[in-house]
């Protein structure tokens, strides 16, 4: 219970209506992850700053009670912690214990630090929401599955996703959050720079 | 503190309140009162399970009881009052009427609000309890005619 006066910005932001604002969500979400490279419009949620529309509507479809959520760097503040509790339930955990984590490249550095699963539960692993200042579809060349002939990202790091990429079946899955569009880089995907692919 | 405590009885009272009782009483005070249903949705009206948890005495191990049915939301009133509503079963007219009542009683309005609707719940709820309790013990049986052993 909180007290009256008690600044009440944290409450607002959510989805509206849950049901079919989550739903559409996902659809988005799923369609980032199946098409590597391709750039979805996500822009449900109005989270406090630094938290881009894209990565909270994420978070409000993808995060609950069950699901670790690790803010890196400047978005580990009072006002996420509070509108992450209230709209979803999830806990804030350390980056070797999270589902989910939030933030931008440098501040979510080193990679090792969260989990990639196991050999038996691949699937235990975490997923990196990457807040990015430009989200463009050149840059790095992808392949691999959900990708017809090539599709391309300015990736932050190529060499860290092809290392990632090196791992299959383990490793860790990245949404890239730009403002309220996003891309997505499973693990499955293949990174090749120009020089390569040229 | 005793603000939040206060806030804690109306809670409580509310979140047992019967959906009749609360709503005949709403209604009462919304006529006096026009325009305080208006409010936008932190949280629309949702309907969840909730663990119940219970402790024999101060010293138990606690246990689970069981689950019930509860239905929440959050509101938030023109003026940025944020009430929230916790209450029994599947009624989110009555979680929001819960959620109205907790909003206003933050406003300049609590007085009309503890007169017209907390004041005479509490007493609807006192009364149904004590009418179940003198039931109850209509039926008590006192065991007078055993044999005590003094003779």
């Amino acid at each position: 219970m909180h007290g009256h006066t008690q600044d009440t910005a944290y409450l607002e932001g959510g989805f509206q209506d849950a049901p079919v604002d989550a739903a559409r969500a996902f659809r988005s979400a799923m369609s980032a992850m199946a098409r590597p490279g391709q750039i979805e419009r996500l822009d449900t949620a109005a989270p406090p700053s630094p938290l881009s529309s894209a990565a909270g509507t994420l978070l409000l479809t993808l995060a609950d009670p069950e699901t670790g959520v690790c803010l890196a760097g400047a978005h580990d503040t009072a006002a996420m912690r509070a509108w992450l509790a209230f709209h979803t339930g999830a806990p804030i955990v350390a980056a070797g214990q999270a589902h989910f984590a939030v933030g931008t490249w440098d501040a979510l550095m080193p990679l090792s630090q969260f989990s990639v699963g196991t050999s038996e539960y691949p699937d235990r692993s975490a997923t990196l929401i990457v807040e990015m200042e430009d989200l463009r579809g050149e840059g790095v060349h992808l392949r691999g599955p959900g990708i017809k002939t090539t599709a391309a990202l300015n990736l932050p790091d190529a060499e860290a996703m092809r290392a990632n990429n090196a791992q299959f079946p383990l490793g860790l899955d990245f949404f890239l959050t730009c403002g309220a569009r996003v891309a997505a880089l499973p693990r499955s995907t293949q990174v090749s720079t120009l020089a390569e692919a040229g | 503190m005793t603000a939040q405590n206060d806030r804690k009885v109306w809670m409580s009272l509310l979140a047992k309140s019967p959906v009749t009782d609360l709503k005949r009483l709403w209604e009462g005070f919304e006529g006096a009162q026009p325009g305080a249903q208006s409010h936008v949705w932190l949280r629309a009206p949702e309907i969840g399970g909730v663990m119940v948890r219970g402790r024999t005495g101060a010293t138990g191990a606690p246990f689970n009881l069981g689950e019930m049915t509860v239905t929440r939301c959050s509101l938030k009133l023109p003026g940025g009052e944020v009430g929230h509503g916790y209450v029994q079963g599947r009624d989110k007219d009555h979680a929001t009427r819960a959620a109205l009542v907790d909003a206003h009683m933050q406003t300049a309005q609590s007085e009309a609000i503890r007169r017209d609707v907390l004041d005479p719940l509490e007493e609807t709820m006192r009364e149904t309890t004590e009418t179940r309790a003198r039931k109850a013990a209509a039926t008590k049986v006192d065991f007078f005619t055993l044999v005590r052993g003094e003779d």
